[in-house]
């Protein structure tokens, strides 16, 4: 779909600031006070706010067209189906996957990597390997060291470099005759670092391992075309995309998802159940068990409609300029420590300031009305690489503009300030 | 910033970058750790008791200056004292940093605690004279967010004084 402005002024031109001062106009939440100050929400990488589309589009659903899925013969009924499958369908444009069929509907990216642990991994036998990197979230980590307890499998790191970009020959290196899946975070919510996943794809695909991918970063960030990838699975939380929580998808290719055997049981993912023998729904409701967060399906179409509308490409190279500003802003503080200076990177821009512990960072941007995360964001092993407790880490939505940056930087100086 | 002031008083940030009895007590018997999963915030408190009363204590661990603060200013606050005092005393602490204690007075630790007017930031605060150097925590109040910072080192404590060498959790 190309939007009105793609055709005015080509994909990739960055949003102007006047375009985003209008898009902000569609964010109900970010024209409030905090603590007397503007509010500045620079932590999207946790979780993004919402346009007045989806809010609206939830709302509307629920006043209007609400009854379950797959089960009622009435109107209603039918209604909510369409709307559901709506999204599906939305979903797979958006991804350019090849067939609606290939996206399971779960709660987010950490349940479609627990569902392949769950289900593809139910597969694999003692000495299979898992491949990760050194740069992976707890959710790509977690799912798949359960993994190993139960059936013996082995998780294998790749390393990262001290820019926090893996270094793809070690990658390679650990790709060996057990390795079953190579499972890759696509932007790296604690770096920032964008990994040259097609690259990795070709790498694992030369040996016959499939890969997965974890787009929760990603794909409100840049446009994802999984075939282009070259992926098999694709990870995505609704939540990361303007779109509400507790909705998410897993893309993954047909063949794969109907190799797999069934994740979790209950109603609407089986065909004919009796006490002798059950037998399963096909693709995509065989992965669905139980109803669905219909509601929540609505709101990612919803916020795909927005998102596109604006375009990614755009999106991209706005947010492209805008790290590069807060980076440079950044370097003219005394004692900060970038933490992720990958080649690539998009959206988060995390760091360090000697002798002030992030959360006391955190908790005096606070009350200049400033919003980041300080932590290990969900990714501990990233920590002690880097040898950082934690670090402060503001990331960027397509909202923010070089405004909240600079809001950014005197709410630095004031901790500076503080603990000089 | 008048409540940033509050929270990170000269006496914080004193103990934040110069934390008093850090380390382990040489001749310490019993430790535990405390960990926040929340922040991966973590700090061991080691202790020895002779007889009922706290002898030698100390801490190592890396955390915000709230929690650096808040253990290098226990440690000072404990060090000599017996168990029962502890107790009392982390039951004012814990009213004191979570909001609490701002009646008249009331009942802590199955006593009536006297209680003296106190004047800070234009408002009449009641403050107990014998948390002594540990009102400089008071600000936590007005961050309840920051208040696990406050508190994780002396659950680490009780759980040393009482043997249980696991870690202890802010959850």
């Amino acid at each position: 779909m190309s939007s009105a402005r793609e055709l005015l002024r080509g994909p990739a031109a960055p949003l102007t600031d006047l375009e985003v001062a209008r898009l902000r106009e569609d964010f109900p939440i970010l024209h409030q006070r905090m603590h007397g100050k503007p509010l500045v929400y620079l932590d999207s990488a946790n979780t993004s706010q919402k346009p007045r589309s989806v809010i609206e589009a939830v709302a509307r659903f629920y006043s209007t067209d609400y009854a379950n899925v797959r089960r009622g013969v009435y109107e209603l009924s039918e209604r909510a189906d369409r709307a559901f499958e709506g999204a599906r369908e939305r979903l797979r444009r958006f991804l350019n996957a090849r067939e609606a069929r290939e996206i399971v509907f779960v709660r987010g990216t950490t349940e479609a990597i627990n569902l392949v642990a769950g289900s593809f991994g139910r597969r694999l036998a003692a000495g299979d390997e898992i491949l990760i990197t050194a740069m992976e979230h707890h959710s790509n980590i977690v799912p798949w060291q359960m993994l190993c307890e139960q059936r013996g499998t082995r998780l294998v790191v790749a390393p990262i470099d001290d820019r926090g970009d893996v270094i793809l020959d070690e990658l390679a290196r650990r790709i060996g005759p057990r390795t079953r899946l190579v499972s890759v975070v696509h932007v790296s919510n604690a770096l920032g670092t964008v990994n040259p996943v097609r690259e990795i794809a070709a790498l694992a695909h030369a040996q016959g391992v499939p890969v997965l991918l974890d787009g929760a970063q990603a794909a409100p960030r840049m446009p994802v075309d999984v075939r282009e990838l070259g992926c098999d699975f694709y990870a995505l939380s609704g939540h990361k995309l303007y779109g509400p929580s507790g909705i998410g998808a897993l893309w993954g290719r047909a063949e794969l998802l109907e190799e797999m055997p069934p994740w979790q049981g209950g109603g609407e993912m089986i065909e004919t159940v009796s006490f002798e023998k059950t037998t399963y729904a096909a693709l995509p409701a065989k992965f669905e068990a139980g109803t669905p967060n219909i509601a929540g399906a609505v709101g990612i179409g919803a916020a795909l409609d927005w998102l596109e509308a604006i375009g990614l490409d755009s999106i991209a190279a706005y947010e492209h300029e805008l790290l590069g500003y807060a980076t440079e802003r950044l370097a003219e503080l005394p004692g900060v420590r970038l933490i992720g200076t990958a080649l690539r990177k998009s959206g988060v821009l995390a760091f360090a300031i000697e002798g002030i512990h992030a959360h006391d960072v955190a908790t005096i941007l606070d009350r200049e009305g400033v919003c980041v995360r300080a932590g290990h964001h969900c990714a501990q092993p990233v920590m002690e690489r880097f040898g950082v407790p934690a670090t402060v880490r503001a990331s960027f939505g397509v909202y923010n503009t070089r405004d909240d940056v600079d809001a950014l930087l005197r709410g630095l100086r004031t901790a500076i300030e503080v603990f000089r | 910033m008048s409540d940033l002031r509050d929270l990170y008083q000269t006496v914080i940030l004193d103990h934040y970058k110069k934390p008093r009895n850090f380390g382990r007590p040489p001749d310490a018997d019993l430790s535990a750790e405390g960990v926040n999963p929340l922040c991966g915030d973590r700090v061991q408190v080691f202790v020895r008791l002779e007889g009922d009363q706290l002898a030698a204590v100390g801490f190592e661990g890396s955390g915000c200056a709230i929690s650096t603060a808040a253990a290098s200013l226990m440690t000072e606050a404990v060090q000599g004292r017996t168990r029962k005092q502890i107790d009392e005393l982390f039951a004012r602490y814990h009213d004191m940093v979570t909001g609490a204690r701002d009646a008249d007075s009331h009942e802590s630790a199955g006593q009536t605690l006297r209680v003296l007017p106190h004047e800070s930031a234009g408002q009449t605060l009641h403050v107990l004279p014998s948390l002594g150097k540990l009102e400089v925590l008071a600000g936590v109040r007005e961050f309840p967010a920051r208040v696990k910072c406050a508190t994780l080192v002396w659950h680490a404590l009780l759980a040393a004084l009482e043997g249980r060498g696991e870690r202890v959790t802010t959850e």
